[in-house]
């Protein structure tokens, strides 16, 4: 009997899942539009107050209402797109050139190099969540570019040991050896030979990472650390609105925290899909 | 009993390197550690910075200051709050007892919502709950908790009157009443990788021979999943839910401030906006080491909860 029945359950679950993920990629196409010409579709201006217009609900002037100093919510929504997107890219990018660098430079040179680098990452994982990231915001003061780079720092251990991991069993191979024979140097294999072929696995992790870089940037705007006024950083939004709940206007601070959490799950949706292809591929 | 020397003594290491990040991260400032302890330009007046030079001993060598920072707070002392002007450990003091509630009060609700939801994901495995479970716990923790929270504000506090908007009450039940929001905001988003966990140790027993043998006897079904299932999977779960329950204490530093709890999150969260340098320490080092401690613990209680794994010895 369930032998029967489980190719049928099988193919109705791919079926829902695609569906799930077509979804979620046409949203992303939609996010990614909004971000890159966000300031030119946007009907009013990120700044534009209008006091006879407080905390007013959605209408046909304004789609999603506007927040406590009369700002059109859709259009600081639209406009802060880009702002909030960015942001995750320019992190992981950082973070991505400091751990494939210190991953790869590990797993080559092996011994004491190795053993001081993964003790630096152990140190950095003692400090849970964000806190390295609020201690470097403590120090260096707030701010979006703060908030990135530390973000970065944090990240980039992360990658670097999961580099690490996959560069070992790639210059365990032969054709490293081979290179080798032929009086290539260690930094030529390295950066034309290994990080190319661990490109594919990487990418697949980075994209799974992008939901969490992006909930902890918009995290750290909301603590006000990070995207300061008058920006419309959506994180940012959701601070800013959170004064009107009390009286009962729920949109100033939903809308944006609705559309940080709805990108999320579409990163997750898709990441996981991509990186299995990814995977398969490498 | 070696392994729990070494365990132990890995965990110091890494607790002086840290705290001697947390300490020395202030002459990675610009300019003067003087001024960048003071802050606000208008407080520059010398007697200010004779007591901030005083309570940090910069005249002395870096590591002597950080000894002298250590020692103090080991005992206790961390100093002179520059915003609140008493005594740091007296702020912290109010602070702690509330900030512990709400995790263990999270900690309750993750373990049971996560292990029970694990359980019944892993007897259904394959049918539409267990794809049900899965799928709604991972969108769960796709959601950022200051905008749960902020949602269940809204929801539950504004719209249906159930719990109150913000505070920690008083004590005993009332408290109890108040953090339930922000417990259920801390929890949720801790679900997914808990039940996952679960879901995954008890379907790989499902499968293994002491399963099959039990099925055999004729044992029903359900003492089969109490009594070989289960609890040949304890071991993943409570690292798991240990590992969880030690990142939420970091995890309440957005939570306190949703719910305007007066905890040690938001302490955190005041004391980067006050410049007040002395707070950001000692709470960044209370939190590192609640951390370490939790995974330190169940690092060295889980081979006396399950002996298998004393054999084989951890990788970790």
């Amino acid at each position: 009997m369930t032998a029967l029945l489980t190719p049928h359950k099988r193919v109705k679950r791919r079926r829902t899942s695609a569906v799930g993920y077509w979804i979620s990629l046409g949203f992303l196409v939609l996010v990614v539009f909004a971000a890159a010409v966000g300031p030119l579709v946007a009907p009013h201006d990120a700044t534009e107050i209008d006091f006879k217009a407080i905390w007013s609900g959605p209408s046909g002037r304004h789609w999603f209402g506007t927040d406590q100093l009369g700002r059109d919510l859709f259009s600081r929504l639209v406009i802060g797109t880009g702002e909030t997107l960015i942001g995750p890219i320019v992190l992981l990018a950082l973070a991505t050139l400091i751990g494939v660098t210190l991953g790869v430079f590990a797993a080559w040179c092996g011994g004491w190099i190795d053993t001081v680098l993964a003790r630096i990452t152990d140190v950095m994982f003692a400090f849970p969540g964000l806190l390295f990231v609020v201690l470097v915001i403590a120090v260096f003061g707030k701010g979006p570019i703060t908030a990135v780079i530390a973000l970065a720092l944090a990240y980039a251990p992360v990658i670097a040991k999961y580099t690490r991991s996959l560069a070992l069993s790639e210059i365990a191979r032969p054709y490293v050896d081979a290179y080798r024979v032929q009086g290539m140097g260690g930094v030529g294999i390295c950066v034309r030979a290994i990080v190319p072929n661990l490109t594919p696995a990487l990418l697949g992790y980075l994209v799974v990472l992008f939901g969490e870089t992006l909930m902890s940037l918009a995290t750290l705007s909301y603590l006000g650390f990070g995207a300061q006024p008058p920006s419309s950083e959506w994180g940012l939004m959701v601070q800013e609105g959170q004064a009107g709940i009390i009286q009962g206007h729920f949109l100033p601070t939903l809308v944006p925290g609705a559309a940080i959490a709805l990108v999320v799950i579409a990163v997750n949706i898709v990441g996981v899909r991509v990186a299995d292809r990814l995977l398969a591929k490498g | 009993m070696i392994r729990a020397i070494r365990r132990l003594g890995g965990m110091l290491l890494t607790l002086v390197v840290s705290s001697f990040i947390i300490f020395a991260a202030m002459f990675a400032a610009p300019g003067d550690p003087v001024t960048f302890l003071i802050g606000n330009p208008e407080n520059m007046t010398p007697e200010r910075i004779a007591s901030v030079r005083a309570q940090y001993h910069l005249d002395e060598p870096m590591l002597l200051q950080y000894w002298h920072w250590a020692s103090g707070a080991l005992t206790g002392d961390f100093g002179q709050s520059f915003h609140y002007h008493q005594p740091v450990i007296d702020i912290l003091a109010t602070r702690v007892p509330i900030t512990l509630s709400l995790v263990c009060y999270a900690s309750l609700l993750l373990s049971i919502g996560g292990i029970m939801l694990g359980v019944l994901a892993a007897v259904k495995r394959g049918r539409p709950s267990d794809t049900l479970i899965v799928g709604s716990t991972t969108l769960a923790a796709s959601i950022p908790s200051f905008v749960l929270g902020i949602a269940f504000v809204a929801l539950f506090a504004v719209q249906l009157r159930w719990f109150p908007v913000a505070g920690a009450g008083s004590a005993g039940m009332n408290r109890i009443y108040y953090l339930t929001l922000p417990a259920l905001t801390l929890a949720i988003g801790a679900l997914a990788i808990v039940s996952r966990v679960t879901r995954q140790s008890m379907i790989e027993l499902f499968s293994s021979d002491h399963v099959e043998a039990a099925r055999a006897t004729g044992l029903a079904e359900r003492l089969i999943v109490r009594d070989h299932v289960l609890r040949g999977s304890w071991g993943p779960i409570i690292t798991m839910v240990a590992l969880v329950i030690a990142s939420l204490i970091a995890g309440t530093v957005a939570v306190e401030t949703v719910f305007g709890i007066s905890g040690v999150g938001s302490l955190l969260v005041d004391a980067i906006n006050t410049h007040d340098f002395p707070v950001v320490q000692a709470v960044l080092l209370f939190m590192v080491v609640a951390y370490m401690v939790v995974t330190t613990a169940v690092d060295l209680l889980l081979p006396i909860l399950d002996p298998r794994i004393k054999q084989k010895g951890v990788s970790a």
